[in-house]
């Protein structure tokens, strides 16, 4: 079977792919509803998908509804998908213990590879581990643990077909079809899904499910659906590089007024999948024989972030938002040739107040 | 390769008290192999771990020819640096490192330089001036403004005593505040910088302290008509993980640790004065 084969997988089927995978050794993590939100966990049955769930969301909002209909994925995205199984919110990263006569032994924590397939993922998502593997990966100093993480994973895409009104994935060009970075892709119709692989893992996997070649129709129906995703979606970024145009108004008026709503609770950093920001910390047992020093998530919003010897560099949530927005869309393409920003829209859902991204760029770059 | 969030050990060699709250910790690693293929350049960072409590990033003073004790001067002022004041000689730490860029001291070869230090910023060029003495020759006049809050917090008095008997180099010390008998300056060291020869054309001037006084530095410097490439100045930031991952040492697109601490006054000038980044 070629790379660039389709083939069609009825829905009462999609076990059979889930099975494939556990087969082969994988833990599959996908979409499921819980809490009345999509959240990313081990899955084993394909009736623990979110079925017939549709998302709305908007600044602020996020709510789940019955959608009247039998799909698995009609609906955007969750608060998270890849990003906390690669980067834990909460890690370990060596512990010390105390030996006689006062020595210090030092064990850094070893991450075990373990083989994870990813089920449902979103264009923003790949785009967005991509930038992550960037900063952990593409350096001198390389992390370990996120290394081992990455090695053993096998990628089930879905293409966006039910944008929700905070995705701006086509301005960004991340979505909302998935393009690289999957093993196989999934488009899906309203009985199945149309297959096809990005990798030869996928290939196999494909093949093993002896699947019949798409018909025209449906082949018709899936550019139908990627291109009424893209015109679905209402807002947008502006498609050029922002850096100067955000670096160039580092004084203008707007910063204090997205100030006076912002509450720096860091909500939109949490949710972001491309913010890599975070602290180390230190767990002491009570006996003092032993300490564990971890890291865990930090956000650009908190006090303690520009934290150095008695002040803060950033003082004031104006400057802690200008931080996060001109790090974002701005010096990230210093950093790393490209924005920060996959258009998942998830900082504009989760933001208790509402803010969005796309109208305070609008304001400050006049765009 | 090291995993490069985990520190070695070291063992407190010798202790020095510099000032009520600045000490000296001379270190030296446990492990002998991990000591000999130590290297470091002077500008370049440690981050010191204070068993079950934490790192903090600080720069080393010592020489990077001493092959057997690694030299850090710190100010007791937070919870890991006040638990660092406690150690005596016997007593270990964490050290990983060295991290960031150094000062331009191949480059400077040839040519004058001139340090600005200003508050507890002269550690970091401690160890240039200790590098330049132990190659006098390679360099032309050294000029060394040194900046105290109060006159009792001036450290290394008998070195800076023996430096400034070094031929073609001069010392310019001053204190916001001074005790009795201060034979120097009181007032801003910068206010001093009308005094000095500076050969715009071969002059290295490499700066450490609190941003505002690099900013007149460099204000007067670029009225005596030094260029930016010319101007190094070495930046602080909240740092954790010291390898560019953490974030939170991020200057504009810069990482501090890692493309820094020091930087040509050309790469940081474009946001060198507007707060709050």
């Amino acid at each position: 079977m070629a790379l660039a084969d389709t083939r069609f997988l009825p829905r009462e089927r999609f076990q059979t792919l889930l099975d494939a995978l556990i087969e082969r050794g994988f833990r599959c993590v996908g979409p499921q509803v819980r809490d009345g939100a999509v959240v990313y966990d081990t899955v084993t049955r394909s009736s623990e998908l979110p079925v017939g769930k549709h998302d709305m969301q908007g600044p602020g909002t996020y709510r789940l509804e019955d959608a009247g209909h039998e799909r698995m994925f009609a609906w955007a995205n969750g608060a998270q998908a890849i990003k906390p199984h690669l980067f834990p919110a909460r890690e370990p990263l060596w512990s010390a213990e105390r030996g006689g006569a006062g020595s210090i032994e030092f064990t850094p924590h070893s991450a075990a590879p373990e083989a994870v397939a990813f089920i449902g993922v979103r264009a923003c998502d790949l785009a967005a581990m991509q930038i992550q593997d960037h900063v952990f990966l593409h350096g001198p100093y390389p992390d370990p643990g996120y290394a081992a993480r990455s090695e053993a994973l096998f990628f089930v895409a879905v293409n966006c077909s039910h944008p929700a009104a905070t995705c701006f994935c086509a301005a960004t060009g991340d979505g909302p079809a998935a393009t690289h970075g999957y093993d196989l892709v999934l488009s899906e119709l309203d009985n199945g899904f149309v297959l096809s692989a990005g990798t030869e893992a996928g290939n196999a996997v494909m093949a093993q499910l002896e699947l019949d070649a798409t018909t025209p129709a449906q082949t018709q129906a899936v550019v139908a659906q990627g291109e009424a995703s893209i015109s679905a979606q209402t807002r947008s970024l502006p498609s050029r590089d922002l850096r100067d145009a955000l670096f160039n108004n580092l004084e203008h008026p707007r910063w204090d007024a997205v100030a006076e709503r912002c509450l720096a609770c860091g909500n939109c950093t949490m949710v972001c999948p491309t913010c890599f920001c975070h602290a180390e910390t230190e767990e002491p047992t009570l006996d003092g024989h032993a300490t564990t020093h971890l890291r865990e998530w930090d956000s650009c919003f908190t006090t303690g972030h520009s934290y150095i010897h008695g002040l803060q560099v950033r003082a004031d949530i104006r400057t802690r938002y200008r931080q996060w927005l001109t790090h974002k869309l701005g010096s990230w393409h210093d950093q790393f040739g490209r924005s920060g920003c996959v258009g998942c829209g998830r900082c504009i859902s989760w933001c208790p107040v509402g803010i969005d991204i796309t109208e305070e760029v609008a304001a400050i770059t006049g765009d | 390769m090291q995993h490069p969030y985990t520190p070695y050990a070291a063992e407190v060699v010798d202790r020095i008290q510099e000032s009520r709250s600045v000490f000296t910790l001379r270190l030296r690693f446990c492990d002998p192999q991990v000591q000999a293929r130590y290297r470091f350049a002077p500008g370049q960072f440690n981050m010191v771990y204070l068993y079950g409590v934490g790192e903090v990033a600080i720069s080393i003073v010592s020489d990077p020819e001493d092959e057997q004790l690694l030299d850090h001067t710190i100010r007791a002022v937070g919870r890991v640096t006040r638990g660092l004041a406690e150690l005596k000689p016997g007593d270990r730490l964490g050290i990983r490192g060295p991290f960031g860029r150094g000062w331009p001291l191949t480059a400077a070869e040839g040519s004058d330089v001139l340090l600005v230090t200003g508050g507890l910023g002269c550690a970091p060029l401690v160890s240039v001036i200790n590098y330049i003495m132990r190659r006098r020759r390679r360099y032309g006049r050294l000029t060394v403004m040194q900046g105290v809050k109060h006159s009792d917090d001036l450290i290394f008095r008998g070195r800076l005593e023996r430096w400034r008997n070094v031929p073609n180099t001069q010392l310019i010390l001053a204190a916001d505040q001074a005790a009795p008998l201060w034979p120097w300056h009181v007032g801003y060291v910068t206010e001093l910088l009308g005094d000095i020869q500076i050969a715009p054309k071969h002059t290295h001037a490499m700066m450490c302290g609190p941003e505002g006084m690099m900013r007149v530095v460099i204000r007067e410097l670029e009225q005596r008509a030094l260029p930016d490439d010319a101007m190094f100045l070495s930046m602080e930031r909240n740092m954790q993980c010291a390898v560019g991952h953490c974030g939170h040492c991020q200057y504009g697109g810069r990482f501090v640790c890692k493309d820094g601490p020091v930087f040509p006054y050309s790469e940081v000038k474009e946001l060198f004065g507007v707060k709050g980044l």
